[in-house]
């Protein structure tokens, strides 16, 4: 009973948690709301690349190929038939002549996010520590690349424009409640359990039974399938992409987002993406002067960033293990009599 | 048809290219060896050295050189003291996160500097005449290239012999192959590490002048790109030794260099792709460098 009561919390918490900022998004001016679905999408973002970074405890600087692949597989495919002759001329004609709805899009992301990492993951799984670093890594570069030139799949560096914004408060909301659940279950799953252990020592691991590959292979593959999916809702929220917003600071910032919150927690990923998303909100509203709690605040421009690092240093270097310590919510133990 | 094309200028070009990549190398391996933590921020303290170049432009040039090296070393000890000593014994993954938020808070800092002026970017043209060629046995060198090799060979030489002779070089080797065993027998870890910080830095200050030649044009992100491909460099070469470290910098800089020589610009742009999946091919072969001899490293034993 207890223990099943500590699983609602640790699922419910993070849950909440999104619900309530997606239900003051809609509280907002249209100007601000934008603010709160970033955040949101940030989470989903952050979420994925922590199904597999958190719970394997390998550093993977290719999880934003997922969402790049995701986002532009969903953009590409809803923008609608008669514009799509007239902006994507170069594309494959099986591309250009069909159009998917909103829903179908987000899962062909997803699906497409997946298959790509499972590929990708085959070969790369055998590697850990930086030499994992480094190769997913490439990964991302060589993702990038081909997404920046090949324009018959898309629309190669110009921006991809004209795409359907359907992610409003609800889709984000719901989007980010998907990815959470997904990544909770997993986590409370026979593989889940068989990764974090092996996470833990992977000797050990390898001792009593766990076939530590093949387990991180299902956790990159998942991962990919939720990152692809956060690329779609990405899309679908901003109606214009460049491959540049899928690429390196987008990689750099939802780290420092996971690491900030606490590396080895569903709530430590859910935490950091919206404290940091937050914060970054706040600040760029306070370069252009707000008034929080009665007092005018006007930062000079540019301060936003040196604050914003600043801040994620600080926390790093004051609290390694991050903001919740890498732990999920807890209800408060009964203290035990000696 | 290549063969034809791989003229002195080309080959001394992407010698030149290598020979800055190993001393950055060199600057990320030695930090490595001590502290076990990857300095994403490394391209910042050429970054810095740059900047400071561009900002004394009007000085005399030994002046402003020397500013150049004094404001990098300073950075560099500065980062030692603030951020990776709370950081000493974290996961790795925590010390590399923080030396990405160090670099941005330097870049944005950079950034705010830098546009006080109004406009993005500064000139640091004080040693362009070494752009211009010389001729060597019939083939047009750009002095910079000369000077860079020159100048990489030294300093590997000079750092050789100090790590090879000298009582804090013994002390910095013995940290570096087992930091705990080396503290119980009585090696500092505070001189280790700050001698090992400082000389990173010197070696940055030394890449900052070179590659101002080369691209006199300095924003805050100068330097970044390279520092990227260093890193990804120094761990296919093999980052657990220096000179692996070193040489896979510079193999890295020395095959762009040369690839880029070699190819006409519009056939390049898939040139990362096939770069990049060479590197990953490299890693799945020999995950602990591919200057590593004696090949993988023993499996844990519990």
């Amino acid at each position: 009973m207890r223990r099943w009561l500590d699983s609602l919390v640790q699922l419910a918490a993070p849950a909440l948690l999104v619900v309530a900022v997606g239900l003051v998004s809609t509280t907002a001016s249209p100007a601000n709301q934008v603010y709160f679905l970033n955040a949101l999408i940030a989470v989903a973002i952050v979420v994925s690349i922590y199904v597999f970074v958190g719970n394997s405890g390998v550093i993977s600087f290719g999880q934003i190929s997922f969402v790049a692949v995701g986002a532009f597989a969903a953009g590409v495919m809803t923008v609608p038939l008669d514009s799509k002759r007239g902006v994507l001329t170069t594309i494959f004609p099986l591309l250009r002549d069909h159009t998917i709805g909103n829903v179908p899009s987000l899962l062909l992301a997803a699906g497409l996010g997946g298959l790509f990492a499972f590929l990708v993951g085959l070969p790369l799984m055998r590697l850990s520590g930086l030499a994992a670093g480094i190769a997913t890594f490439a990964v991302l570069e060589i993702t990038h690349n081909i997404l920046r030139e090949w324009t018959k799949i898309g629309p190669g560096a110009t921006t991809l424009s004209l795409v359907p914004d359907s992610t409003g408060p609800l889709q984000a909301t719901l989007g980010a409640l998907v990815v959470i659940a997904v990544a909770f279950a997993y986590q409370h799953s026979r593989l889940g359990r068989q990764l974090r252990a092996s996470r833990e020592d992977a000797a050990a691991a390898a001792g009593v039974g766990v076939r530590v590959h093949l387990q991180r292979l299902w956790a990159f593959t998942l991962s990919g399938a939720l990152g692809g999916l956060a690329g779609g809702l990405l899309v679908h929220q901003l109606g214009s992409i460049t491959t540049e917003q899928v690429y390196l600071e987008l990689t750099f910032l939802t780290l420092a987002m996971l690491v900030v919150g606490g590396l080895t927690s569903l709530w430590g990923a859910v935490v950091g993406a919206l404290a940091v998303s937050g914060l970054d909100s706040f600040l760029s509203k306070a370069e252009n002067g707000v008034h929080p709690f009665g007092h005018k605040l006007d930062l000079p421009s540019g301060t936003r960033l040196v604050i914003l690092a600043s801040l994620m240093a600080l926390v790093l270097i004051v609290r390694p293990s991050g903001l919740t310590g890498g732990r999920e919510v807890r209800l408060p133990q009964r203290r035990r009599r000696a | 048809m290549l063969l034809a094309a791989l003229d002195v200028q080309t080959i001394s070009d992407a010698l030149g290219l290598g020979a800055i990549y190993a001393l950055m190398a060199v600057g990320i391996g030695l930090v490595f060896g001590v502290l076990r933590l990857v300095n994403f921020a490394y391209g910042q303290l050429v970054m810095a050295g740059a900047y400071t170049l561009a900002f004394t432009a009007a000085w005399p040039l030994a002046l402003s050189v020397t500013a150049c090296f004094a404001v990098v070393v300073a950075l560099s000890l500065l980062m030692d003291t603030v951020v990776f000593r709370p950081l000493r014994g974290q996961s790795p993954a925590v010390m590399l996160v923080t030396t990405f938020a160090i670099a941005f808070l330097l870049q944005a800092i950079a950034l705010i500097v830098d546009l006080r002026d109004g406009t993005l970017g500064e000139v640091a043209p004080s040693l362009s005449y070494l752009n211009e060629p010389v001729t060597i046995a019939g083939a047009e060198v750009r002095k910079i290239t000369l000077v860079a090799i020159v100048v990489a060979a030294g300093a590997l030489l000079l750092l050789a012999l100090l790590l090879a002779r000298t009582t804090i070089g013994l002390h910095t080797r013995a940290a570096a192959s087992d930091f705990r065993t080396a503290r119980l027998l009585g090696v500092r870890a505070n001189r280790v590490i700050a001698f090992s910080v400082f000389l990173s830095g010197l070696l940055a200050a030394a890449v900052a002048v070179m590659m101002t030649v080369q691209l006199p044009f300095v924003g805050p992100d100068f330097a970044l790109r390279d520092t990227i491909v260093v890193l990804v460099g120094v761990v296919v070469g093999g980052i657990d030794r220096l000179w692996t470290a070193t040489l896979g910098g510079f193999a890295i800089g020395f095959v762009s260099g040369l690839i880029n020589g070699l190819l006409p610009t519009d056939k390049t742009v898939y040139l990362p792709s096939a770069v990049f999946a060479l590197v990953i091919l490299v890693l799945l072969l020999r995950p602990a460098g591919l200057f590593t001899w004696g090949g993988r490293a023993a499996p844990e034993r519990v």
